[in-house]
Formats: structure tokens, C-alpha cells, sequence
């Protein structure tokens, strides 16, 4: 055992469910909002979802394609890099294998992109495979702006901050380009449960 | 942040306790292997108990990069798990856990001559802090604008500090507004953030300036959206949030 905090008790307020809850880790019922710049406006009319980059046709979904596909209602827990976890989140959208449907790419890695400029980087691994959503209801509602809405992006199984907001697109890449955050000092995946959150981890 | 090592967990030694507000602490903190900070960068704090229980917090870094004692302005959040023990039970010559520097985007260095605008909620004044004794300590001083939006006069922190920065009439202009208080003889505003305040103290879109804005939530989007409602690109406006549980 290293170093101890004088004093330091500590609340324990989330024993009944510290197995789903990642080390450094505390529960919250409320949903924090964090973003590096003002949310941006976002008109449907003109929003596009694309796949580009390694790919022989680019694909693209309007607003009323992209709601024409079917969807899927996913409860999962998640877990910012800030520390804060939230249980049992309940989300409804489309699953990234439902847009790669048909998509051949040399392609082993993605970055996400949004409005207003914002990007992460991943794995393809990781967004395929039942892995990851596009989403566009929360809790029954539509997702709100400050949440990311119309859409953002949904991968559960990595620190939140790889689900990006306000999602325009996948850029299909044969190598890995670090993202946003990730070139800001953030872990390039983001496990959780490895703790990965920033360079060297 | 300059070097892709790991970010190691170290001990600093609380040096000095400085209470800012009723709710509010600095605490002066001597980490012999700190490795250097940029202005509006923030650290992980981690404390265990004696069977091992483990909690984790980020707090914003309060020093600027040349000061040699690494400050954290923590609000105590009477529900929380962390801050009620950083404000209250740590005591001078205790030590604690911490790593960073962590954030290489919500940052201001000398070197950037853009008009500076800083919107502060409450203690999201305090990475804010760390920019303007960053610029008070360098040799030029770009022109400088804090709007601070605080619930009472009791509740502003570091008031007096910032009577002193002004004072110094190097090009920095502090805007207070207060939303639950209107003291006597008080001249600052006291209403939330609206599009008229804004509008009186923020630079015009055409000087272009640099913007940094923290604070809860509802404040942050308030403000950003008002910013770039008179005309500011969103590139320019940099936003750190907390939520209600944000800081335990």
C-alpha cells in the first residue's frame, strides 16, 4: 500500500454497482455537459451524415434518409474522462454496422468529425461490431443541442469524449490521426477500464 | 504540455491555506517534481483511505506558470466526496496525491497579442485567474477584459487581488455582476449575463479577440451563445463547463 490521505474516509455512495463502475471513477445521476466552444446551431435541412475517405463511393444520408434507417434502443453505461459515470443511459438511434452495410475500405482506422470542427479519432474495430451508435433520442427525447443533438455519436466502451457531438461524418483512414482532445493531451483510445486517459497512460 | 511521458502521480505538501470566500479555499501546494503548467491547465487530485478506497478529482490549476508554489482554488460542495476534505480537513504539512498538467487547449500564453476576453461563472474564474497573473507577470501586456458573474459580494473570489490588478492600470478592466445581492454603493451589474452586458463589455467582433469562458453549465451556454450572437467567430470563443456534480 503507498500513500495514504490523512483523514480521508471517502462516501463510498456507489458500492451496490462499483463492479460497473471503472477505476478513478464516481457515479452521477445528473448528465454534465462538457464542450471546448459554443454549441453550434445546427439546420436540418441542410445536414448530411457522410462515409468518406477509403472508400470507392462516398455515402451520404440527408436528415430524413438517415431517420428512414432502422433503428435500435441501446442501455449502457457511460464514463467521462472527468470522472464522472453515468448507469443505464438509455439511447436511440442507428448502429454504426447499419451505415457501413455493403462499405469495402482498406481502412483499419476512422475519425469522427462534427460542426463546428470538432474531431476524434478511432479504431474501426471499435465502432464496428455492435460497438457504436449514431443517436438521436435520449431518455425518449430528442437529444438536446447541449448533448450533442440532432445526433452525436455513441461508443459506450471508451471515455466520452470519443463520443463525439454534433456528428457530421466517418472519414475512413489507413492510419490513425490523432483527434481533438487526443492531440491535446488525451489518451489516443480511451479505455476506461485500463484508465487511458491522457498521453502515457 | 510539452512531452508525451506518462503523467506520474506525486505528493505535494499543502505549504499555505488562503480562504477566499466562506465556501471557497486556496491551497498553496510545494510539488518538488512539478513539471511546469500553461495558464488555464488543470490537475488530478486522488486520495485513499485506509483500506485503499480511492477517489479522483480534476481541479483547475489558480498559480500562473512562473510561480514557483502550484495553487488549486477548490469550492467546497457540501455533498461532494473530495473538496469538503480538501476544504476543511486538509491542514498545513499534509500531503496529497496529484498529477497533471492536463488540457492543452483551454490555455492563453504570452505571445498571443489578440484583446483578451474572460467570462467567469462563479469558481470557473479560476483557470481565468491563472491567465491574468500570467499576464500581469509577463513584460507586454495585451489588452485584457474579465466579466465575472458571482451570486454575492461575499462570493467573489478573489476580489481584493483583482482591486489590485486594476489598480496597476496596465490594460485590464474587471466587470463584476452580482445575482442574488445589490450591496450598498455597489456600481457593477447586478443581473445575469444578458445580450446588453455583453454588449458594454465584451471587444467588438472586428478586434477579434481571444475568449475564454468557465463556469457552470447554463452560464457557459448563455454567454458563448450571447458572444456569438454579436458576431464572434465560434472558433474563437473557448469553453470550459462544470455541471452541478461536476466538482464532488
Amino acid at each position: 500500500m503507498g500513500f495514504i490521505s490523512r483523514g480521508f474516509r471517502g462516501k463510498r455512495r456507489d458500492t451496490a454497482s462499483s463492479s460497473r463502475v471503472p477505476p478513478g471513477q464516481y457515479v452521477v445521476n445528473d448528465f454534465p455537459v462538457l464542450s471546448a466552444g459554443p454549441t453550434p446551431r445546427v439546420n436540418l435541412d441542410q445536414w448530411t451524415f457522410s462515409i468518406e475517405g477509403e472508400i470507392d463511393e462516398p455515402k451520404r444520408w440527408t436528415w430524413k434518409e438517415f431517420l428512414a434507417l432502422a433503428s435500435e434502443t441501446v442501455t449502457k453505461d457511460i464514463h467521462c474522462v472527468t470522472k464522472w459515470s453515468k448507469l443505464d443511459t438509455t439511447w436511440k438511434g442507428v448502429s454504426i454496422d447499419t451505415l457501413m452495410e455493403g462499405v469495402e475500405t482498406a481502412a483499419e482506422f476512422t475519425t469522427m468529425f462534427s460542426d463546428g470542427g470538432y474531431t476524434t479519432n478511432l479504431p474501426l474495430d471499435d465502432i464496428t461490431g455492435n460497438k457504436a451508435w449514431l443517436v438521436y433520442e435520449f431518455d425518449g427525447q430528442p437529444l438536446h443541442p447541449e448533448h450533442g443533438g440532432p445526433v452525436r455519436f455513441l461508443v459506450p466502451h471508451l471515455y466520452f469524449w470519443k463520443s463525439a457531438k454534433w456528428a457530421r461524418g466517418i472519414r475512413l483512414q489507413k492510419e490513425e490521426h490523432p483527434g481533438f482532445w487526443e492531440t491535446n493531451g488525451y489518451h489516443i483510445r480511451g479505455d476506461p477500464w485500463l484508465e487511458q486517459r491522457y498521453w502515457g497512460d | 504540455m510539452n512531452s508525451r511521458g506518462p503523467l506520474l502521480w506525486q505528493l505535494g505538501e499543502l505549504a499555505e491555506i488562503v480562504q477566499e470566500t466562506p465556501r471557497v479555499a486556496s491551497l498553496y501546494l510545494d510539488v518538488p517534481d512539478w513539471p511546469g503548467h500553461l495558464a488555464g491547465q488543470h490537475l488530478d487530485v486522488r486520495l485513499t483511505a485506509e483500506d485503499g478506497y480511492q477517489a479522483e478529482r480534476s481541479y483547475s490549476i489558480a498559480s500562473p506558470p512562473e510561480d514557483s508554489r502550484l495553487a488549486l482554488t477548490v469550492e467546497r460542495l457540501d455533498d461532494g466526496e473530495v473538496s469538503p476534505y480538501l476544504v476543511g480537513e486538509l491542514k498545513v504539512g499534509d500531503k496529497v496525491e496529484l498529477r497533471g498538467p492536463i488540457g492543452g487547449y483551454f490555455v492563453w500564453r504570452w505571445g498571443d497579442d489578440r484583446p483578451l476576453l474572460l467570462v467567469a461563472g462563479g469558481s470557473g474564474v479560476v483557470p481565468l485567474m491563472a491567465m491574468l497573473r500570467h499576464r500581469s507577470a509577463g513584460s507586454h501586456k495585451t489588452p485584457a477584459r474579465l466579466l465575472y458573474s458571482s451570486r454575492t459580494f461575499a462570493d467573489i473570489i478573489y476580489r481584493e487581488e483583482l482591486d489590485r490588478l486594476i489598480s496597476a492600470k496596465d490594460g485590464l478592466t474587471v466587470h463584476h455582476t452580482l445575482t442574488r445581492d445589490k450591496p450598498a454603493g455597489w456600481t457593477g451589474f447586478t443581473r445575469r449575463i444578458d445580450a446588453e452586458m455583453v454588449k458594454e463589455v465584451a471587444w467588438p467582433s472586428a478586434q477579434q479577440p481571444a475568449v475564454y469562458v468557465c463556469g457552470p453549465t447554463p452560464f457557459v451556454e448563455a454567454a458563448a451563445t450571447l458572444l456569438v450572437g454579436m458576431g464572434y467567430e465560434p472558433g474563437w470563443v473557448k469553453t470550459e463547463r462544470f455541471g452541478a456534480t461536476g466538482g464532488g
